[in-house]
């Protein structure tokens, strides 16, 4: 990829962003801030590409890993935790009466 | 182009479009949950994509793979049992935590890639692709750190871990802050023209820098910084994208990114606060305290448990005001309770949600939610400000500027223009509040003086106790 059709994805990347957030209720600005987050864990992948290019370079390899635990913690951590937030929305029409 | 490389372009494709999808589902009460699951497919999908690329290509070490399970279970792990374990009440705070540790990991990366160049960066090596090289690990290690630092100080703050120092509020921590600015500035352009060593600067300047720019925010702002810092940490992730060449990456960590940033501004509005001051302005309560809206409380009534049970018995329809403070006491199961025995009277109860209830915009629906209030029983600011006219009761616990008039009718109040619930249009107002003490804007609510408002003093969760008790001594839904 050159760099012009990167910026290019980054360009529209940024668009998409702020035209998919346009009207979003209050109630779930919480749960959207923290499943956003979940996703800017996707570093995960740059960590892994790290660690499969480090050839047996041992501190590479252990950045990268740790990288890697930093990263999944982030995702793990945030779906999971937005799953429980909504889980609370989404039950309660249900058993209501 | 082989086969591994048109698969992963499909994977990468997928993945981005699932990914969109769930940002959008997101923000649907309805197809929230699918979506946040949605989301977390697109991430396992997007790693699968590349993990089978290399497995296809230049194959994947056993030293490697050693080294991925080991980071990748013990992330995986610690996320999960904080997520499980972790009180409703804390959300802003593991927010922040997770979103520093994002903002670490493309740190991480970068200086990875600097310490050690990889080999995809050696090859058809040129001068122009090297400056975009250290110029994206740059931004990925400067942006990354101070997500990281700025992230873990805004928790400690949310935790009540670390106070707000006195010197940050001096004018002083502008010139220390732009020293810091400085210095990573010409570690950035140090880097550049090849000095390896100036990294270490920029890593410690940038660190030095999150902390300086979040420490003098004053609590109740903290969850727009840790918005803004959400939208750092796809930034970050955007950078890294660039050192590591990934398309994914970068349309993934721009989509976080700008969506953070509309989020932020949604709060600011919410607060009527604009970014610049709650990212320059230090703590509001420092500063209003001798602005326009201080001053004496003339006619406070107070009253007993006793009355509101009676007041309330005799109403038709109650409207609840739940705040912070409602959070703080842990009383919303309590809160449940009395509106429970209140409805099987036949009273109508609606909860009113400010936009920024708690904190955080949302998160009080979280907390109600939590305590098994039916979500069709919330309403927010706008549906139930016409309604307070033809209201009986409304029952204000622990909010305290979101219900203040001076919003509306003092021009020169600092929390003039902001939206405010018009609670004191209802027929009996109760304020149940520990003292006078004025709310985050440090500003004095004229609503408290007003001759339809009755203060009830003390613990939110001890009045609702005695609330239940009284109501059950009136006979209320006992039915």
């Amino acid at each position: 990829m050159s760099f012009i059709s990167l910026l290019w994805v980054l360009l529209l990347g940024s668009l998409l962003g702020l035209e998919l957030i346009g009207k979003v209720p209050p109630t779930l600005h919480t749960p959207l801030m923290s499943g956003a987050n979940a996703i800017s864990g996707i570093t995960m992948l740059a960590a892994l590409t790290l660690i499969v290019k480090a050839e047996g370079n041992v501190p590479l390899l252990i950045i990268g890993s740790v990288s890697l635990g930093f990263a999944l913690f982030n995702v793990v951590g945030g779906f999971f935790v937005t799953d429980r937030m909504l889980a609370m929305f989404s039950r309660k029409p249900s058993n209501k009466k | 182009m082989n086969l591994p490389v048109i698969i992963k372009f499909v994977i990468d494709l997928i993945a981005v479009l699932l990914l969109a999808l769930g940002i959008k589902g997101l923000s649907k009460v309805k197809s929230a949950r699918d979506a946040n699951r949605l989301a977390a497919f697109a991430m396992s999908l997007s790693v699968l994509g590349l993990l089978s690329y290399y497995l296809g290509t230049s194959g994947i070490a056993i030293q490697s793979w050693i080294w991925i399970i080991i980071g990748s279970i013990i992330g995986s792990l610690f996320g999960a049992i904080l997520a499980k374990k972790v009180p409703m009440t804390s959300m802003p705070e593991t927010v922040a935590l997770f979103n520093g540790c994002g903002g670490m990991s493309s740190l991480l990366v970068a200086l990875g890639v600097a310490i050690f160049p990889i080999s995809s960066s050696i090859e058809n090596f040129d001068f122009f692709k090297s400056i975009i090289n250290e110029v994206s690990i740059s931004v990925s290690i400067f942006v990354g750190a101070i997500t990281f630092t700025g992230s873990i100080v805004a928790m400690a703050k949310l935790q009540g871990w670390l106070s707000t120092p006195g010197w940050t509020q001096s004018k002083g921590r502008h010139f220390v802050n732009i020293v810091f600015a400085v210095a990573s500035l010409i570690a950035f352009f140090d880097l550049i023209n090849g000095s390896t060593s100036s990294i270490w600067l920029l890593v410690i300047v940038s660190s030095l820098l999150g902390i300086g720019v979040t420490l003098p925010i004053g609590g109740a702002d903290m969850p727009v910084v840790i918005s803004l810092l959400n939208s750092y940490s796809g930034i970050a992730a955007a950078a890294a994208g660039f050192v590591v060449d990934s398309q994914l990456l970068i349309v993934a960590g721009a989509m976080v990114g700008a969506a953070g940033l509309i989020l932020t501004q949604v709060m600011c509005k919410g607060m009527n606060r604009s970014l610049v001051s709650v990212l320059f302005g230090g703590s509001l309560s420092s500063q209003s305290t001798t602005s326009s809206g201080s001053g004496e409380y003339t006619n406070i009534t107070s009253c007993s448990v006793e009355e509101c049970a009676l007041t309330l018995e005799a109403a038709n329809k109650v409207i609840i005001v739940p705040g912070y403070g409602l959070a703080v006491a842990q009383a919303q199961h309590t809160l449940r309770e009395v509106t429970k025995k209140l409805e099987q009277n036949g009273i109508e109860v609606v909860y009113a949600i400010h936009p920024v209830a708690g904190r955080m915009p949302g998160h009080m629906n979280v907390l109600l939610a939590e305590a098994d209030v039916p979500y069709e029983q919330l309403k927010e600011m706008d549906v139930v400000n016409p309604d307070f006219p033809a209201t009986d009761v409304v029952l204000v616990l622990g909010a305290n500027d979101v219900v203040n008039p001076q919003a509306k009718n003092d021009s020169s109040s600092p929390l003039y223009g902001m939206p405010v619930l018009d609670v004191q249009e209802a027929r009996t107002v109760f304020v149940i509040k520990r003292g006078m003490s004025a709310g985050y804007s440090g500003i004095k609510n004229d609503l408290f003086d007003l001759p339809n408002t009755s203060m009830v003093f003390g613990d939110a969760k001890k009045v609702l106790n005695d609330l239940i008790g009284e109501l059950k001594d009136l006979g209320v839904g006992e039915k």
